[in-house]
C-alpha cells in the first residue's frame, strides 16, 4: 500500500497541497480553515461584500462572463444556467447539490468539511444574482462530518448576519437551510434530488418537461449547482472574470479539483488548472500522482467519476477539455479518475461499478431497473468463471436496450479501433442504467481478451437421431 | 336547459382552431392538439403504441419506457417517450422503424425478465396487456435464464384486493390512481432498484372506497379483486355495455358473465360521467344478484310464513284488491330502484286507476321540485367557477362524482366552497369550507354571501349549487331554503341536485313524483290512520330508509294489504301480504335517468331469477286485469308510449341512450316553490345537535347480499368532540345512552377533533342500535342528552 | 415502538418551519426518529405522517428508499465497508472477509452482543483513502486487517465513545436559525413578487 504525506489513518486529509494557482482550496493547509474566524481573516465574505456592492444583474454577468462551468458532471456554464428560468416566475429556489456519490469521486465532501464558509458565500452570492429567495443545501446523509462543520458555519453565519436577514445590513435577505439526504446514489441526479427535497423517494424526473429552472422544486423555477461550482464564486467576485478566466483555457476556464485513485503512487484530490492539465500530467507528475504503483505499467483509467467510459494509455495525452474528451469517447464527469494498473483483474473491476450502478437504480425505469441487474447478474457468472460465449453477446444485447447505438468507447491503437464520441442515446429516464453499461462496454470492448479467457466454450455435443 | 347530444358530431366545419397541430404519424397527417402527448393522437389516428404505465385519466411518468418512438429532430431522428412527449407543428413521429422495433422488444424482454410466466394459472391471462404486447411488440423468446425475484405470493392488501408482487411491473397504475384520483394514497412503491415493490403500511390496508379501479388498471395479473379471483377464464365471459344504478352518478360499466351468472362489472370511460372508474360498491355488488336468498316466485301470506303461488293467482289476489279498494286508498311508494320504464309504466297505471298517493323518494332526499331550479351537470359542476356544496358528503354517497369534483378542484378548475356540520371527504380540497350546525344553513349561507371576498369569487365566474340531503336528521326544507338563499343572493347559479337512489331522478321525473303534497311521509301517516287499503312497495323498504322508524312501523302495519314488489325479502316486504319477485339489475333492458337527467341504458345479460319480472311488466298485467290496457308487449313498446307521452323525453331519447354517453333530457316537473327555513326550538336539556348521514357500506340490501361487502359496514357509533367526550365522562368506544323526547338508544361513542363542539355525528342504517328511533318526521333538527352509563 | 418525544416533536416543527412545504422534511424527521430509536419505527413513521401531512404508507415509501433508514434494531455501531471501485481495487474484499471473521458474522448480520452490525456499503466518497470504511458514518481510511482489528478493540473499550455516537446520531450539530435573523420559510403560491434586491440598484 502507498503511503500519502499525511494521510495516516484514521485521518487522511485526501488533499494534496502544492503551489498551483488555487481558487477554492486556498484555505486547506490551515488546520482550522474551517471556522469563521479563520475565514473571516482570509478575505472571507469579501467576495459577497463585493457583490451585494453591485447591482444582481452585473453580478450575474460577472459569473456570465467567467464561464463558470459546472463541476456536477455536465460541465455546463453556471451562469447561463441561472438564466434560464422563465420570466416573472416567482419564488425560485436555489438546491445546493452536495450529494456527492460518483464511484471515485471526492471534492465536495473536502469542500463542506474544510471550507464550509466558502460554500455559503457562494451560495449567497448566486441567490443575490439570480434573484433566488431561499437556499436548501442538500448534504449526502453519510458526510456526518460535512454536515457538522456546515452547521457549525451556518450558525455562525447567521449569529455575525452573514445569513438571513438583511445581509450585512443591506436589503438583501435570504435563508439558507441545511438539509441531508439518506443514503442513495441517483439523488445526486438534479430532479431526483429536488424529489427528495420534497420529502419523496428519490427518482428522477423526466426531462422534458422536467427541467429545474422552469418546473423544479415545489413546480418553481429552481436552479441546483454543485458545491465546487458554488465555492468558486467568492474568488470570481472578489478578484473578477479576467483574473478567473486567465487561469485555464478559454473554454474551460480556473482551475477544478479531480480526485485520483487506485493504482497510482500517490493517489489524492489535487486543485488543478483547467484545460490544459494533461492525465499524463496528473498519473505521472511529480507534483501529482508520480506515476504507477510499484512501477507497475498502466493498464486502464477511468477519466470522469464511475459512469465515464474507460481510457488506456493511449488517450494519455488528452487534457482537462470537454471538447477533447467527448470526441475520444468519454467525460470529464465529476472529476475522478480510477487508475487500473497491469495486475488488475479488469472483468472484476468492471463488475464492481455495474453492481454499484444496478444496486443504486431507483427502479422507476425498466431498463435501468430490469437491465442493470440483469447486466451484473450475466457478469458476476462470467467473472466467477461460470459464463458461456453468449453471455458476452448477451451483456451487449441488454446494453442496446439501455442504450441503443453505438456506444461510446475510446480509440485504441493495438485493437485497430476508432473512438465512438460522447454522449450516449439512452432508453432510461436518467443516466444511472447506462452507468452500469458503460464499465461493461468499456471493458468489453477494450479487454474481450480477459473476458474470453474465463468463459467455459460451449461444448456442442452431436445429437443423433433414435430411430 | 337544452338537451345535449354529446354524440353527434356536427356537420358543420367551425372555424381554425388555434389549438390544432398537425404532425405526421408513420407518413400520415394527424390532427392534435397542443399540449396533447404524441400517444394520445396516434390512439385517436388508430397507430397503437405499447405501453404499460401510462393511461389517459392519470399523469403521464415515462416510467415503462415501452412507447418510445422516434420523433425527426434537428440531430436526426430521436428515441422519445411517446406519453410524455408533447405534439408540435409540423412534428415527424415514426413507431415503425427497426430501432423504434429493437427498443419495444427490448423492453418487453426486461419486462418479462422478472415477470412469472405462469399465464395458465393467472386471471389476467387473456386480457392481459403484457401477454398481449408481448406477443404483438415482442421478440418472441427471452434469454433471461436467472433466477426471478421472488416474494410472498399473494398477500391482502385490503378485503377485496390481493396483492402479487412477482407479476407487478412496476408501472404506478395502481399507486398513482389511489394518490392522484381516488386521494388515499395507502399504497406506494417501497424499498428501491430491482427490489422495489407496491406495499401498503404494515397493518394498514389499502381500504379506498375505490380500490377495485386499481384491480381493472393493473396491466398484468399483480392487483386481483378477491368477488373475481379464479372465478372465469377472460374467453369465456360474454359482456354488454351498461350504466350502474347503485346511485345516481351512472357510471358507465360492462356487465360480465359467463354460463348465465354475473361475475364482473368493470368500469367504462364515460367521458361527461365517470372516466372509466367505479367505487368498490358498485363494482362487487354484482354478488347480490347471484345471491341464493333472492325471490324466485310470488309469495302469499300465511299466518307467520309466506307460500309460493302463481303469478296469475298473485296477480288476480292484487288486482281485486285495488278494484275492491276505495277511491284514493291506493300507494305507491318506490320506483327509484327500477328503470325508466319501469317508473313510466307505474306511473300510467296510477294515472289510470287516480291514484294520486306516489313517491318514489322515502323523506330522505330533497322535494322533486329541486328540478325546476335552472340545471347543472356533472362537467358544469366541474367546470363552474365555484361550486357551493350544500350536500351529504359525496365519497359516501355519491364516490365517483366525488372524484369528479376532487379532480376540478386539485386541478384547479373550480373552488369549492362547502357549508356542512361536519368535515366531509372534499373539506380538504374545498376553498373555504364553514361549519353550520344543522338548522343554521340559511344563515351560514347569508354570512358567506355578505364577504366580500366570497362575492368576488362568486362574480368571478359560473357558480353550481350541489344540493343534497346532509342529514337525515334535520328537516329537508333547510337545504331547500338553503338553495332558494344562494339562488337568491347568486346571478345565473344554477343546482346539481344530488339525490342519491340509483333511478330517482327517471322516477320522479316519469310520474312517481308526489301529488299534491302527498309525498311518503303523509302517505305513511295516511296508512297510520287506515287510510291506505292497498300499499304498492316498489322495491321500497320503508321499515329500512324512512328516517323515522315509528312512522315506518305505523305506516306497515296500518296499511290494510301490503304488495312488495322485490329482489329479496326485505324487511319491509316481510310485511307484505304478497310478494312478487322482481328481476333485478342484469336481469332486464330499459334506460335509466342518473343525476344530472342524462339517459343511458341497462342491459339484461343474464336471464332473470326463477319467475321474476321487469317492473314495468308487472304493471302492464295489472293494468290489463284492471281494465286498462296500455297495450304493450315489448321494451319497444313501452319506450314507443314514453316518447309519445312524455314531454321533453322525445322520441328519440331511448335510441341515444344506448350510446355510451346518453343524453341529458329536461322534462316538467313541480313547479318551483320557495321554501323558508322551519324554526327550532330551544335546545334546552338536550345539548347535542345530532348529524345522521349514509356511509359507502350500510345494511342496503345490495350491499349485505353482496358476500365482498356485506361485512364492510362500520357499525354503529356517536363521534363527538374530544373536549366533549371529556364532558359527557365516557372512554372512547364505551356504550353511551343518547336520548330525547321520542326514545332512548345505546351506542358506542368516539371523539373527532374535526367534529364541532355539540355536534354528534351519527351514521345511518349500520349494525346495531337504530339512530331512526330518535327521528320524528317534521322535527326541524334532532337535538339528544348523551349520558355514560 | 415510539412516537417522537415531546423534545423531538418541537424539534420537528422548528424542522419543518424552515420549509416552504412540511412535507420536504420528511427525511430530516426520519432521521430524527432513528436517532431517538436507532431504528425507525411504525409508530414513528406514523407519527411523522401526521406531522408533515402524509400518509403512513408514503412515510414508509420514501423511508424504504433510503438505504440509512433501518426498520429493526442494529448494533450500536454500524460499519460500513466501501467496496467500489476504487476501494476493490486496493483491497475491500480482503478487508470484508477479515471483518466478517473477526466479528463472527456475515454481511448485514449482527453481533449477538448487539454492538457491531457490518454492512457492504457503495462508495463512500474517501476513494484516494481506499480501502475505507464508515463507523455510525464516521470515517476510517486506508484500513488495513490490523487496524480493523484496534478499531474495534477501542470501540469494544469504549474509547472512541465520544467521536462516535451509538447508531441513530448523524451529525452531532444541529442547525438553529434564531427567530430574529431567518427570513422565513413562505408557501411558494403565497409568492408573486420578484425578491426586494431585484431593483437594479446595488444592495448595499
Amino acid at each position: 500500500m502507498t503511503s500519502n504525506p499525511g494521510g495516516t489513518w484514521p485521518h487522511a486529509p485526501g488533499f494534496i497541497v502544492g503551489d498551483r494557482p488555487k481558487i477554492v482550496t486556498s484555505r486547506f493547509e490551515y488546520e482550522d480553515s474551517y471556522t469563521l474566524q479563520r475565514y473571516l481573516a482570509t478575505d472571507g465574505y469579501a467576495g459577497l461584500r463585493a457583490a451585494l456592492g453591485r447591482p444582481a444583474t452585473d453580478v450575474h454577468d460577472e459569473v456570465k462572463n467567467a464561464t463558470v462551468l459546472g463541476r456536477g458532471g455536465a460541465g455546463f456554464p453556471a451562469g447561463n444556467k441561472w438564466g434560464l428560468t422563465p420570466q416573472g416566475v416567482w419564488p425560485r429556489y436555489l438546491v445546493v447539490n452536495g450529494d456527492e456519490s460518483e464511484p471515485g469521486t471526492y471534492k465536495d465532501r473536502l469542500l463542506m468539511e474544510r471550507d464550509p464558509h466558502q460554500l455559503i458565500e457562494g451560495c449567497l452570492i448566486a441567490c443575490y444574482a439570480a434573484g433566488l429567495s431561499q437556499c436548501f443545501l442538500y448534504i449526502r446523509g453519510e458526510m456526518a462530518l460535512a454536515q457538522e462543520r456546515v452547521a457549525t458555519a451556518l450558525n455562525e453565519a447567521y449569529a455575525a448576519g452573514y445569513v438571513g436577514k438583511n445581509i450585512l445590513g443591506s436589503k438583501f435577505s435570504v435563508d439558507i437551510v441545511l438539509h441531508w439526504g439518506a443514503g442513495a446514489y441517483v439523488v445526486g441526479e438534479e430532479t431526483a434530488l429536488i424529489e427528495s427535497l420534497e420529502g419523496n423517494r428519490g427518482m428522477p424526473r423526466l426531462k422534458p418537461p422536467y427541467f429545474p429552472a422552469a418546473i423544479g422544486l415545489y413546480g418553481q423555477p429552481t436552479i441546483v449547482n454543485n458545491v465546487e461550482t458554488l465555492a468558486n464564486l467568492p474568488w470570481l467576485l472578489l478578484n473578477g472574470a479576467v483574473a478567473y478566466t486567465a487561469i485555464g483555457t478559454a473554454t474551460s476556464p480556473g482551475t477544478r479539483m479531480v480526485a485520483v485513485s487506485g493504482h497510482v503512487q500517490r493517489p489524492g484530490v489535487y486543485e488543478i488548472i483547467n484545460g490544459i492539465t494533461t492525465f499524463r500530467d496528473l498519473l505521472y507528475g511529480e507534483e501529482f500522482c508520480q506515476g504507477i504503483r510499484n512501477g507497475n505499467e498502466l493498464k486502464a483509467f477511468v477519466p470522469g467519476g464511475g459512469s465515464a467510459p474507460w481510457f488506456t494509455p493511449d488517450q494519455l495525452d488528452l487534457p482537462f477539455e470537454a471538447s477533447q474528451v467527448g470526441p475520444a469517447g468519454s467525460m470529464l464527469g465529476s472529476g475522478a479518475i480510477m487508475v487500473m494498473d497491469s495486475t488488475t483483474d479488469i472483468p472484476r473491476a468492471a463488475l464492481t461499478l455495474t453492481r454499484f450502478y444496478a444496486h443504486e437504480s431507483c427502479g422507476k425505469c425498466t431498463p435501468c431497473r430490469e437491465g442493470g441487474t440483469w447486466l451484473e447478474r450475466i457478469l458476476s457468472r462470467v467473472v466467477d468463471g461460470k459464463g458461456t460465449d453468449a453471455d458476452l453477446d448477451q451483456l451487449m444485447e441488454v446494453g442496446e436496450s439501455i442504450c441503443p447505438g453505438a456506444f461510446p468507447h475510446a480509440s485504441n491503437e493495438k485493437l485497430g479501433i476508432a473512438a465512438v464520441p460522447f454522449p450516449y442515446r439512452m432508453n432510461t429516464i436518467c443516466f444511472v442504467g447506462p452507468s452500469a453499461y458503460a464499465p461493461v462496454h468499456s471493458a468489453l470492448t477494450l479487454f474481450r481478451d480477459e473476458f474470453e479467457a474465463r468463459i467455459t466454450k460451449r461444448v456442442l455435443i452431436p445429437v443423433t437421431a433414435v430411430s | 336547459m337544452t338537451t345535449i347530444d354529446t354524440n353527434t358530431e356536427s356537420s358543420e366545419m367551425p372555424e381554425k382552431d388555434p389549438n390544432a397541430v398537425s404532425i405526421t404519424i408513420n407518413g400520415r397527417t394527424v390532427e392534435a392538439q397542443k399540449g396533447e402527448f404524441i400517444i394520445a393522437a396516434a390512439d385517436r389516428a388508430d397507430e397503437f403504441i405499447p405501453r404499460f404505465c401510462y393511461h389517459p385519466r392519470m399523469s403521464s411518468v415515462g416510467m415503462c419506457r415501452q412507447c418510445l418512438v422516434e420523433v425527426e429532430g434537428p440531430r436526426g431522428p430521436m428515441m422519445v417517450v411517446s406519453c410524455m412527449t408533447p405534439v408540435a407543428e409540423g412534428q415527424v413521429v415514426r413507431t415503425e422503424t427497426p430501432q423504434v422495433k429493437r427498443a419495444q422488444e427490448g423492453m418487453i424482454e426486461l419486462l418479462l425478465a422478472n415477470h412469472p410466466l405462469d399465464c395458465p394459472v393467472c386471471d389476467k391471462g387473456g386480457e392481459c396487456p403484457l401477454q398481449d404486447q408481448a406477443f404483438s411488440h415482442g421478440a418472441g423468446e427471452s434469454r433471461f435464464v436467472e433466477e426471478k425475484r421472488h416474494y410472498e405470493k399473494p398477500i391482502a392488501i385490503s378485503e377485496l384486493v390481493f396483492l402479487d408482487r412477482e407479476r407487478c411491473i412496476l408501472c404506478d397504475r395502481c399507486t398513482r390512481f389511489a394518490d392522484e384520483v381516488a386521494g388515499d394514497p395507502l399504497i406506494s412503491f417501497t424499498q428501491r432498484g430491482n427490489n422495489t415493490q407496491v406495499m401498503t403500511f404494515p397493518d394498514e390496508p389499502f381500504a379506498s372506497y375505490f380500490s377495485g379501479n386499481v384491480v381493472q388498471i393493473c396491466p398484468v395479473g399483480a392487483l386481483t379483486a378477491e368477488p373475481y379471483r379464479f372465478k372465469a377464464r377472460p374467453w369465456d365471459l360474454e359482456q354488454r355495455e351498461s350504466t350502474c344504478t347503485t346511485c345516481s352518478v351512472g357510471c358507465r360499466t360492462v356487465v360480465q358473465s359467463s354460463r348465465d351468472e354475473l361475475l364482473r362489472y368493470q368500469g367504462v370511460d364515460s367521458d361527461p360521467v365517470n372516466w372509466g372508474w367505479l367505487c368498490d360498491r358498485g363494482r362487487f355488488n354484482f354478488q347480490s344478484v347471484n345471491s341464493e336468498d333472492r325471490l324466485e316466485n310470488p309469495q302469499t301470506k300465511a299466518g307467520d310464513s309466506y307460500a309460493t303461488t302463481t303469478w296469475s293467482a298473485a296477480l288476480d289476489t292484487i288486482s281485486r284488491t285495488i278494484r275492491h279498494a276505495t277511491p284514493g286508498s291506493v300507494a305507491i311508494l318506490g320506483g327509484a330502484r327500477g328503470t325508466n320504464e319501469d317508473a313510466f309504466m307505474w306511473a300510467q297505471l296510477a294515472d289510470a286507476l287516480g291514484v294520486t298517493m306516489r313517491d318514489a323518494q322515502l323523506d330522505d332526499g330533497l322535494p322533486a321540485s329541486i328540478f325546476s331550479y335552472p340545471q347543472a351537470t356533472i362537467d358544469a359542476a366541474c367546470s363552474a367557477g365555484t361550486v357551493i356544496l350544500l350536500a351529504p358528503d359525496m365519497k359516501e354517497e355519491l364516490p365517483v362524482l366525488h372524484i369528479r369534483l376532487r379532480d376540478a378542484a386539485e386541478k384547479k378548475k373550480i373552488r369549492i366552497i362547502e357549508i356542512s356540520a361536519r368535515e366531509t371527504g372534499l373539506t380538504k380540497h374545498a376553498w373555504r369550507s364553514v361549519r353550520a350546525e344543522s338548522g343554521t344553513s340559511v344563515t351560514a349561507v347569508q354570512q358567506l354571501l355578505a364577504d366580500s371576498a366570497i362575492a368576488a369569487q362568486l362574480a368571478s365566474g359560473p357558480v353550481v349549487v350541489v344540493a343534497g340531503r346532509a342529514n337525515l336528521a334535520e328537516d329537508a326544507a333547510h337545504t331547500m331554503a338553503a338553495v332558494d338563499a344562494v339562488l337568491a343572493g347568486v346571478q345565473n347559479a344554477s343546482v346539481l341536485p344530488v339525490l342519491r337512489r340509483g333511478n330517482v331522478r327517471g322516477a320522479l321525473s316519469l310520474g312517481l313524483a308526489p301529488q299534491s303534497g302527498k309525498d311518503a311521509v303523509a302517505i305513511l301517516e295516511a296508512s297510520a290512520r287506515g287510510q291506505v287499503e292497498c300499499l304498492i312497495l316498489l322495491g321500497a323498504d320503508p321499515m329500512n330508509d324512512i328516517a323515522d322508524a315509528d312512522l315506518a312501523r305505523r305506516g306497515i302495519a296500518g296499511a290494510k294489504f301490503v304488495v312488495a314488489i322485490d329482489t329479496f325479502l326485505t324487511q319491509s316486504a316481510a310485511h307484505a301480504d304478497i310478494v312478487l319477485p322482481a328481476a333485478a339489475y342484469g336481469e332486464k333492458d330499459g334506460t335509466t335517468m342518473n343525476l344530472e337527467g342524462r339517459v343511458t341504458n341497462v342491459v339484461q345479460k343474464i336471464t332473470p331469477r326463477g319467475t321474476s319480472r321487469a317492473d314495468w311488466m308487472i304493471a302492464a298485467e295489472l293494468g290489463l286485469l284492471l281494465g286498462h290496457d296500455a297495450n304493450v308487449t315489448t321494451l319497444a313498446d313501452v319506450q314507443k308510449l314514453m316518447g309519445k307521452k312524455v314531454p321533453g323525453f322525445g322520441a328519440t331519447t331511448t335510441s341515444v341512450a344506448v350510446k355510451r354517453d346518453g343524453i341529458v333530457v329536461t322534462v316538467p316537473t313541480p313547479t318551483r316553490t320557495s321554501f323558508v327555513a322551519p324554526t327550532i326550538t330551544p335546545r334546552n336539556s338536550y345539548e347535542f345537535r345530532v348529524d345522521v348521514s349514509r356511509k359507502l357500506y350500510d345494511r342496503a340490501v345490495g350491499t349485505i347480499t353482496s358476500p365482498a361487502l356485506a361485512n364492510l359496514a362500520t357499525g354503529v357509533s356517536i363521534t363527538i368532540h374530544p373536549l366533549d367526550l371529556e364532558r359527557v365522562g365516557a372512554a372512547i368506544g364505551a356504550n353511551v345512552r343518547v336520548s330525547n323526547a321520542h326514545s332512548s338508544i345505546v351506542l358506542p361513542v368516539q371523539s373527532n377533533e374535526k367534529v364541532p363542539r355539540g355536534t354528534a355525528v351519527i351514521p345511518f342504517n349500520q349494525p346495531g342500535a337504530d339512530v331512526r328511533e330518535l327521528i320524528r318526521h317534521g322535527d326541524s333538527v334532532v337535538d339528544v342528552r348523551i349520558e355514560s352509563m | 415502538m415510539a412516537r417522537l418525544t415531546e423534545e423531538n416533536v418541537r424539534l420537528a416543527r422548528e424542522i419543518i418551519g424552515r420549509y416552504p412545504k412540511a412535507r420536504s422534511a420528511t427525511i430530516p424527521l426520519l432521521h430524527l426518529a432513528q436517532e431517538q430509536d436507532g431504528y425507525v419505527t411504525n409508530d414513528a413513521m406514523a407519527h411523522i405522517g401526521e406531522l408533515v401531512g402524509a400518509t403512513s404508507a408514503e412515510v414508509y415509501g420514501t423511508a424504504s428508499f433510503y438505504e440509512m433508514f433501518k426498520f429493526e434494531p442494529v448494533g450500536k455501531y454500524l460499519i460500513n465497508i466501501c467496496g467500489t471501485m476504487s476501494c476493490a481495487l486496493m483491497g475491500a474484499e480482503e478487508l470484508m472477509h477479515h471483518a466478517e471473521s473477526r466479528l463472527g458474522i456475515h454481511m448485514g448480520g449482527t453481533t449477538p452482543d448487539g454492538l457491531f452490525t457490518l454492512e457492504k456499503a457503495e462508495c463512500q466518497a474517501a476513494c484516494t483513502e481506499a480501502p475505507c470504511l464508515q463507523v455510525n458514518y464516521r470515517y476510517r481510511f486506508r484500513v488495513t486487517s490490523e487496524n480493523f482489528d484496534t478499531l474495534i478493540d477501542q470501540l469494544q473499550a469504549g474509547e472512541l465513545n465520544s467521536e462516535i455516537p451509538a447508531h441513530g446520531t448523524v451529525a452531532a450539530v444541529r442547525q438553529h436559525i434564531p427567530a430574529d435573523r431567518g427570513v422565513g420559510a413562505v408557501a411558494p403560491e403565497d409568492v408573486t413578487e420578484g425578491p426586494a434586491w431585484l431593483d437594479g440598484k446595488a444592495a448595499l
